[in-house]
């Protein structure tokens, strides 16, 4: 579909979002990207959950510092004003409501909140938890960014996940690359879409009931 | 004197028995005891219940008790490494038992029991499967899970730099489970870098107090 985001735009729309002096985790996978996004005129603090407050850009080639890497084990940087600690303090951070933003991948969000991102429950695999339900719950607002569907067209925004579940009416924002979602009591509001669609085709795409918001505009991105 | 340094990596693992529990220290593979664990696999021990982050992602530290068969139970959050293969070949053996927990939660189950508080309650996990089976209970209108401390017999970790009485400091982000560990256990147990003398390092930048460790061991430069 023309207009489509790809996943470091979607990464790029969701850095627009995080305001000067917010505290954000980012999740493993498509997540990591944001930081690379965020307005320069805008002060983020990243958290990583093995201990890291503050993280900057990876490293020049060749510069990298093997006592230095994150929740994904790839090596960063420390911004002045950074702090390392140990991992009870770190999801204490997390658990305690410290944290702004979790940005987490997910299988399935529901128009309850509900967040599925950890388990597929073919059994094929040792079911991996990591740090996913402490940043589901613990978090002050978890935003969500995924592909609209699956890679076979199946809706993955639905009325009730079917997959485990990662945490309970935990989501306030999913961001994809059709739209821009909010989501508030009753259910989601669709906050941005890309041009050449309507609220009729998004919903085609989209099992969970979505209402448009009298103030929703194009979903662009610049190209990456 | 008090002297907590020990003489090799053998003897500062020699009594860690079949059955143990034995707290593990690192995040993948960042700040891991490889070494100590090696030197645990080659003693062999039966039935541990190893309780860690991760398993190893080289072939190095715990892949080695792993397929030394020492682990009778692997308690973490992220049972996934280059040997998952070999892990879910052996829980599908019955050979062994796996038990799935929280990052956070796994953090605090092991700094209650360091701090002598026998278990909490926490919101992570309500309404997923990690909470099947758990005592349930409101506070303020929210749900939360009861969680057991989990006390170690032995944790193992890896440290930057310590001196005669077990105060340790740590680089960089290697520092993550190592000091949580530490305060777990009846025995901690820590291979470091680099020990210097009692007062070179500044009190107040000591990480892990010495209270909380047994035994140093300095690696081979």
């Amino acid at each position: 579909m023309p207009g489509k985001l790809n996943r470091l735009q979607i990464a790029w729309r969701l850095a627009q979002d995080l305001l000067e002096g917010q505290v954000v985790n980012l999740g493993a996978g498509m997540p990591l990207a944001v930081s690379n996004f965020v307005p320069p005129d805008r002060e983020v603090i990243f958290h990583s959950e093995n201990g890291i407050l503050g993280f900057g850009p990876r490293p020049e080639a060749g510069k990298e510092n093997r006592n230095l890497r994150n929740a994904g084990n790839i090596p960063i940087t420390l911004l002045p004003g950074a702090a390392l600690f140990h991992h009870a303090d770190s999801f204490a951070m997390i658990r305690g409501g410290h944290v702004d933003v979790s940005v987490l991948g997910a299988y399935e969000v529901a128009e309850n909140g509900d967040l599925a991102n950890w388990m597929l429950p073919d059994g094929s695999r040792a079911p991996a938890v990591g740090g996913a339900m402490d940043l589901a719950t613990g978090a002050k607002q978890v935003f969500v960014m995924m592909e609209h569907c699956s890679k076979d067209g199946a809706p993955r925004i639905l009325k009730h996940c079917t997959l485990p579940l990662t945490g309970q009416a935990c989501v306030s924002a999913v961001y994809t690359d059709h739209a821009v979602i909010d989501r508030d009591a009753e259910g989601f509001v669709v906050r941005e879409m890309i041009e050449g669609i309507q609220l009729a085709d998004l919903q085609a795409m989209t099992s969970a009931n979505l209402r448009l918001a009298s103030d929703w505009k194009i979903l662009s991105a610049p190209e990456i | 004197m008090i002297d907590k340094i020990a003489p090799s990596l053998a003897e500062a693992v020699r009594d860690i028995a079949d059955g143990s529990v034995v707290l593990i220290g690192g995040f993948i593979d960042q700040g891991t005891p490889d070494r100590l664990l090696e030197a645990l696999a080659e003693r062999k021990p039966r039935n541990l219940t190893v309780v860690a982050n991760n398993p190893s992602v080289n072939k190095r530290g715990m892949e080695m008790l792993l397929r030394a068969g020492c682990i009778g139970k692997l308690v973490c959050s992220f049972p996934r490494s280059p040997s998952s293969d070999y892990i879910e070949q052996l829980i599908g053996e019955g050979k062994l038992e796996l038990e799935v927990v929280p990052q956070g939660t796994l953090a605090e189950r092991v700094r209650s029991a360091g701090a002598g508080i026998p278990g909490f309650y926490t919101r992570t996990a309500v309404g997923t499967p990690l909470a099947e089976g758990k005592e349930h209970r409101e506070f303020n209108g929210e749900t939360y899970i009861f969680e057991n401390a989990i006390r170690g017999d032995f944790a193992l970790i890896n440290a930057e730099r310590a001196d005669r009485w077990g105060n340790l400091t740590y680089a960089g982000s290697l520092r993550n489970f190592n000091p949580v560990m530490a305060m777990g256990a009846r025995v901690t147990i820590a291979q470091v870098r680099e020990i210097v003398p009692a007062g070179a390092i500044d009190p107040a930048a000591v990480v892990t107090p010495g209270i909380f460790v047994k035994r140093v061991v300095k690696l081979e430069d």
